[in-house]
């Protein structure tokens, strides 16, 4: 089973993980990234945008490494685009295995990936009515980079300590 | 060919796409992001620094010294933040 989407509707995530639960499935790991409000406050929304063709592309391609790499019996890479307030769902990841293992690590690989990998911008659209697009950030670039240095491995990157 | 704009880089350029010819001798994005820089105030301010702009030949991403060939589409945006 395999579903990847850019929409603009809300995701379920329950629903999602349900579809996900086939046979030879054995569990199923997943990532909901949600809006988060600035430490100091004043975000009112974020505004994604993409670019459509090119970013269905990309998270397909993520899909077939993914699937490449450990053995899956499913993936689902949802990312919603437009307006989105804190605490909404962004983005869904979820990947389900045999084995916990792969699961787990497949799931942390699409997140990862993502991040520098498919064409999406932020911008944070403050309270004060100012709007600026979000900078990449470099540890992004590092967690990508990290999951090539362990290409033959199936757990998590070293020294990541994201999970 | 057609150029996409995305982000800071089309609200700096005003528009999203736009379908050009560039001359003979345009053979790489950073050629290209030249030759556009001379269409107008908004590409200049887009394109004034090259080095947070990124892009992609027929929707794949390619440095900007990579080779631009005759592709459908060029699209050229800063780094990309999602997730």
């Amino acid at each position: 089973m395999r579903l990847v989407a850019v929409q603009e509707q809300d995701f379920d995530a329950g629903a999602l993980l349900a579809r996900l639960n086939s046979a030879g499935t054995g569990g199923m790991a997943s990532f909901t990234g949600i809006v988060r409000q600035l430490p100091g406050g004043g975000l009112r929304a974020l505004r994604l945008e993409h670019y459509p063709g090119m970013t269905e592309k990309a998270l397909e391609r993520l899909a077939d490494e993914a699937e490449a790499r450990w053995e899956l019996t499913g993936c689902v890479i949802i990312h919603r685009v437009g307006r989105l307030e804190p605490g909404q769902n962004i983005v869904f990841a979820a990947a389900s295995s045999a084995h916990r293992g792969d699961a787990l690590a497949a799931t942390a690989y699409l997140i990862d990936q993502l991040k520098t990998r498919a064409p999406f911008w932020k911008a944070e659209e403050m309270e004060s009515g100012a709007t600026h697009w979000v900078e990449a950030r470099e540890a992004d670039d590092e967690a990508t980079a990290a999951w090539s240095e362990t290409a033959n491995a199936t757990n998590l990157p070293r020294g990541q300590g994201r999970l | 060919m057609r150029i996409l704009y995305f982000a800071w880089l089309r609200e700096r350029i005003g528009k999203s796409s736009e379908e050009l010819e560039p001359p003979p001798g345009v053979d790489t994005p950073r050629a290209l992001i030249n030759w556009l820089r001379a269409r107008g105030p908004g590409y200049a301010e887009a394109f004034s620094d090259e080095k947070p702009v990124r892009c992609a030949i027929d929707q794949e991403f390619q440095p900007l010294d990579a080779p631009l060939g005759t592709p459908k589409e060029i699209g050229f945006f800063p780094p990309v933040t999602g997730g």
